[in-house]
């Protein structure tokens, strides 16, 4: 889980060369994580890698985000994390203070997640040829009965939540890692949600689509839902909760807080019957106290993502496409 | 074709007759030329172009042959007649017949008349209190009226217009059916007892007010803010001398500083604020009536809120083209009310103009007082043309009402092809054979709105050309909505991806009649533009035909920093060639003064990590950049906005000056282009503004260095490559100081020059280009003829 853009080049990576060479119909669902299965288990499955750089900034590092990266695409199908794998590739030559301060933060992420790491594995890789610490995390967890979270469940008439501001995570690591001085220090707010689902589906196992939009941000899992469940998404601009040290930063750099990259926060497709209640729950939670509606789901403009603005136009929120080039003539 | 025999031979012709022939009383022609040279026969529109037929001696078929071609009425272009000999049938009299429908899936191939303003006889019949149309706001006759916009299907008929539901009264319908008449098969055509009807309601439809138009004059007259239906969608208008409606409407509308275009009563109401020449009086009072970007004149400032056209140098003017802007502005014997209003399209910001009238009410809910409209549909949005005159030729800044949907001739023959155009100031391009049909105005495609407008649009020009598109062409922009619509859009068909300075380029070569078997040094200088190395290109020299370039020359690259708020924040971009050029960022700098520490200060981390930024060769860029340097505009709250103001500047400062100079630097290798190094130009300045010189001379001086370069690369690609044409395009030639510079500088070296003169230089010409090039183009894997 990055940030910034590439999200176009790994949807197409999985469309035309991973789904067709593995030929599972799980993957090429496009989901966070799968939903198998086994002896008479549903089980979510998931794995990621962590190359973040770098390995440690302002509200987090790499070890937690190793940890909720996973138990979020988990919870994302509405499972609770059971266990986790954690593979370490480390460049020869890293310190050993550095590989503990990683281990430790890993272990009191799974800890703070009530996951455990079940089963891992090391290897160290030349140096020049890895770039510090690699990590990858794997994870299960049980569905429970009656949830059926997928971007193809997104319907006309659902509403739009999020669980509070965006672009935070993502500003937080660029900042860090390119040594920008802002006059706010911007910490990332890195969280495991599992809580948090189980939470909002106490109120109904029937919510649609539940998605946490790291790389892309907001912007690319809207589209990926829409064009998922081929319906219209529209949102308002003015209801994204973006902090004002994020909307200053992403103004300064010429980022769209829309499209920069979170971890800790979700949004759900909720049945419009539900909605009262499931924000209500989010709020009640410390990861969703800044819960708010954005927008609902419509029939109109199907695969398209619009956001009114405040001039009262429609703009349309396109999936981005790695840089953000500007097309002002 | 037979030799004219003897005169009493009798002889029996069908002619058929392509062109701009319908709506523009042609039949009505025909009629009164046959029956003055006693011929017998009929006239019909079909979906092709008006059918002739007509018996009688040879010697009068043979003069009836000749006449049809030379004396035919003002608004038709003629553009082929055949000829067919056939068997006497031995009619009497000459009929005009019903029009023929078109066959299913046959190509139409008649042409609609654009829309065209008010005549003088029906505006003196406006004015004529014994004339039966006496104010009646929807005069028209064949010489005048709506065309383009009313029309939903063809042959061109009322009952093929929004005029449908309007049922004639019995005076109208014996005007329409006596061949006398000058209204006679006005399609348009009628009166206060049938026409549509005006109202003046609130936002909720309700009624304001008694006497309609009394009542529009005193809300204007007392500040109000009014949505005015016009012709192709509605404007929002306020009385141009009330500061503090122009101020009002400037807020609601939410456009920052973009100049807003003024209605003036009367040449006479223009001349104190500016000067008008000949061909500007001319395009000012014909047929099309755009709106006129005159340079205004200094001395005249006060008289008139600066709020409607600030720091800039030019105001936008236009004369009444309906009789309801007439009555508006008020006839000579009304009592007095606005003589000049502000009329800007009604839409907000980014959006479309708003055509439906139930939109109207919605949409210009927060911007509009009250809404002066009537129940006579639109079909097709079309806002105003925008014109201005250098060195006594048009030049385009918007080609929509008035000349859509005229097509432009092209020099190659091209496959059914739909060309999407670019992605803000969006027009479109139809074509086939040796014909382009452009869209109007569409817009910005950022928009959902305009999206959606860009479809209909599409069909609706679909419709009244026949054109069904095998080929479709698009920018090589990854991130254009136009190049994502037309992949979505082809089913099966190809998409062509052309770049975006080799389609203004062409664009211009089209125009001129070029057929490409030459190539052309093409400067295209404008503000972004997608390059084949993923670099955002602006300040180009490619020497160019239909089927391929070669970049000659280019803008140093400098890192455009944040894309869109590089855009918007000038001074990032002055801060970025500093960078580029190794010139410190010292205070007493304006440009380093306009932003905050914290800005700077991240903006130059930005620059040395390189996050979010991109290279750019951007002329536009340039200018936006040495405007802030120089301290006249920081901020661009609309496109071109600092460009707009550094002319500005200039043009304060008239008369000779040197210019500052690039630096012309070889390519690294061999057939590599050269680079232009705008970095002296930065230093000279500095020094300038070091010295105490006025901003005035500096951005005088700094035109000048853009023409001398222009001059420079032009000798040397005739050194290297022999003599070629020079075309000038891109929106940075909308500058009049350039583009007539420039003109003049290379004719003086015998370059021939190319500019444009029938569709903008700027994006909203795109089209055409891309249309030239798609057609000797094969998309990748693509298979079959080209
Ligand atoms: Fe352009
Ligand atoms: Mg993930
Ligand atoms: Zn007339
Ligand atoms: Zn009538």
């Amino acid at each position: 889980t990055g940030h910034g853009g590439g999200g176009a080049l790994s949807a197409e990576l999985v469309e035309h060369v991973f789904a067709p060479a593995f030929g599972g119909p799980l993957l090429a669902s496009l989901a966070d994580s799968a939903v198998v299965t086994l002896g008479g288990a549903r089980l979510a499955f998931s794995t990621d890698s962590f190359v973040v750089r770098p390995l440690f900034f302002p509200g987090g590092g790499i070890g937690d985000l190793a940890v909720n990266g996973t138990v979020n695409d988990l919870a994302m199908s509405g499972a609770k994390a059971a266990y986790l794998s954690v593979g370490f590739i480390l460049e020869e030559g890293v310190e050993t203070s550095v590989v503990a301060r990683v281990a430790q933060a890993l272990g009191d992420a799974a800890r703070a997640a009530g996951v455990e790491i079940a089963t891992g594995d090391t290897k160290v890789v030349e140096a020049g040829h890895g770039d510090g610490i690699y990590l990858n995390t794997a994870g299960i967890g049980l569905v429970p009965a009656g949830v059926d979270l997928r971007p193809q469940r997104a319907a006309p008439g659902d509403v739009v939540i999020v669980s509070g501001d965006m672009g935070v995570h993502g500003v937080a690591v660029m900042s860090v890692r390119e040594g920008l001085e802002f006059d706010v220090e911007i910490r990332s707010d890195c969280a495991a949600l599992g809580g948090l689902v189980e939470a909002m589906l106490a109120v109904t196992p029937d919510l649609h689509v539940l998605r946490d939009p790291t790389r892309g941000g907001l912007g690319a899992a809207l589209n990926e839902i829409a064009a998922a469940a081929r319906v219209g998404v529209e949102i308002a601009e003015r209801d994204v909760p973006v902090p004002p040290q994020v909307a200053n930063a992403c103004a300064i750099l010429g980022l769209d807080p829309l499209y920069v990259a979170n971890e800790g926060k979700l949004v759900a497709f909720v049945p419009r019957e539900h909605a009262d209640a499931v924000l209500a729950a989010m709020r009640a939670h410390p990861l969703g106290a800044g819960a708010a509606v954005i927008g609902e789901c419509v029939t109109a403009h199907p695969g398209m993502v619009v956001a009114r603005t405040g001039l009262g136009g429609t703009r349309v929120l396109d999936m981005p496409i790695g840089e953000q080039l500007p097309r002002i003539c | 074709m037979t030799a004219a025999g003897s005169p009493q031979v009798a002889q029996r012709r069908r002619m058929l007759v392509r062109g701009t022939v319908q709506g523009v009383g042609f039949r009505p022609f025909v009629y009164t030329l046959a029956t003055e040279l006693g011929l017998a026969g009929h006239v019909t529109n079909t979906g092709v172009g008006v059918l002739v037929e007509i018996e009688g001696g040879s010697a009068e078929v043979a003069a009836f042959c000749r006449r049809i071609d030379t004396e035919a009425p003002a608004l038709a272009l003629v553009e082929s007649i055949t000829h067919e000999e056939l068997a006497i049938g031995g009619d009497t009299g000459f009929t005009i017949v019903a029009s023929v429908p078109p066959e299913p899936g046959a190509a139409h191939r008649t042409r609609i008349p654009p829309d065209v303003a008010t005549c003088a006889r029906c505006l003196a019949e406006l004015e004529d209190p014994a004339d039966r149309r006496h104010l009646h706001p929807f005069i028209t006759c064949t010489d005048c009226g709506p065309r383009f916009t009313i029309v939903t299907a063809l042959p061109y008929d009322r009952a093929h217009t929004t005029m449908a539901d309007f049922p004639m009264c019995p005076d109208c319908a014996r005007e329409y059916t006596d061949p006398g008449d000058r209204r006679f098969h006005a399609q348009p055509i009628a009166c206060h007892a049938c026409g549509p009807r005006l109202a003046l309601v609130d936002a909720d439809g309700a009624p304001i007010g008694f006497g309609t138009l009394d009542e529009a004059r005193r809300m204007l007259a007392q500040g109000a803010i009014l949505a005015v239906k016009g012709i192709g969608g509605y404007h929002l208008a306020c009385d141009a001398a009330d500061e503090d409606a122009v101020l009002r409407l400037r807020e609601r509308k939410g456009r920052g500083d973009k100049p807003f275009a003024l209605l003036a009563r009367t040449l006479a109401e223009i001349e104190p604020h500016a000067a008008i020449t000949d061909a500007e009086k001319e395009l000012l009072t014909g047929a099309a009536r755009p709106i006129v970007l005159l340079r205004r004149r200094p001395a005249a400032r006060a008289a008139l809120p600066e709020a409607i056209a600030p720091r800039c140098p030019d105001l936008g003017f236009m004369l009444p083209y309906t009789p309801l802007h007439h009555l508006l502005l008020g006839l000579l014997d009304d009592r007095a009310g606005p003589r000049l209003l502000v009329l800007t399209s009604g839409n907000a910001a980014g959006e479309p103009i708003v055509t439906d009238d139930g939109e109207a009410l919605t949409r210009l809910a927060t911007l509009a007082d009250g809404w002066l409209t009537h129940d006579r549909p639109i079909r097709v949005p079309l806002d105003d043309s925008v014109v201005r005159v250098v060195d006594g030729e048009p030049l385009f800044v918007r080609r929509s009402r008035g000349w859509a949907p005229l097509p432009i001739r092209l020099p190659v023959e091209v496959p059914a092809t739909l060309a999407v155009g670019g992605d803000l100031k969006n027009t479109f391009a139809l074509a086939e054979g040796r014909e382009a049909w452009l869209s109007g105005h569409v817009g910005d495609m950022d928009d959902l709105a305009t999206q959606q407008t860009f479809e209909h649009t599409i069909e609706h020009l679909g419709a009244i050309t026949g054109v069904r598109p095998e080929v479709l062409v698009a920018d090589r922009h990854p991130g254009y909505r136009s190049t994502g619509w037309a992949r979505r859009a082809a089913a099966r068909r190809p998409v062509r991806l052309i770049q975006h300075h080799h389609a203004h380029i062409a664009a211009a070569m089209a125009e001129h009649g070029l057929d490409g078997a030459a190539p052309v040094l093409g400067v295209a200088f404008d503000g972004t533009g997608y390059g084949d190395d993923g670099a955002v290109w602006g300040g180009e020299f490619l020497r160019a035909d239909y089927a391929d370039f070669h970049r000659v020359a280019h803008l140093r690259y400098v890192p455009l920093a944040g894309g869109d708020a590089a855009v918007a924040r000038p001074y990032r971009m002055a801060l970025a060639h500093l960078y580029a050029a190794g010139i410190e960022w010292s205070p007493d700098l304006p440009c380093v003064r306009a932003g905050s520490d914290e800005e700077r200060r991240v903006l130059a981390r930005q620059l040395e990590r390189d996050l979010n930024c991109v290279p750019t060769s951007s002329m536009g860029r340039l200018f936006d950049a040495f405007a802030s340097l120089i301290g006249v505009c920081h901020l661009a709250g609309y496109e071109a906005q600092a460009a707009i103001e550094l002319e500005g500047a200039a043009v304060r400062r008239p008369g000779p000056v040197r210019g500052y100079t690039f630096a012309l630097l070889p390519g690294e290798g061999e057939g590599d282009p050269l680079i232009a190094d705008p970095g002296p130009v930065f230093a000279a300045a500095i020094a300038d503004l070091r010295a105490g010189c006025d901003p005035e001379l500096l951005a005088a001086r700094f035109h000048h260095a853009v023409v001398d370069l222009v001059v420079a690369v032009a000798e040397h690609t005739r050194e290297r490559y022999g003599p070629t044409p020079v075309a000038l395009t891109g929106g940075v030639f909308a500058n009049a100081i350039v583009s007539s510079a420039c003109g003049r500088a290379l004719r003086e070296r015998d370059f021939t020059v190319l500019r444009h003169r029938l569709v903008p230089p700027n994006d909203g010409g795109l089209a055409l280009g891309q249309v030239l090039v798609g057609a000797g183009r094969r998309a990748p894997g693509e298979t079959g003829r080209p």
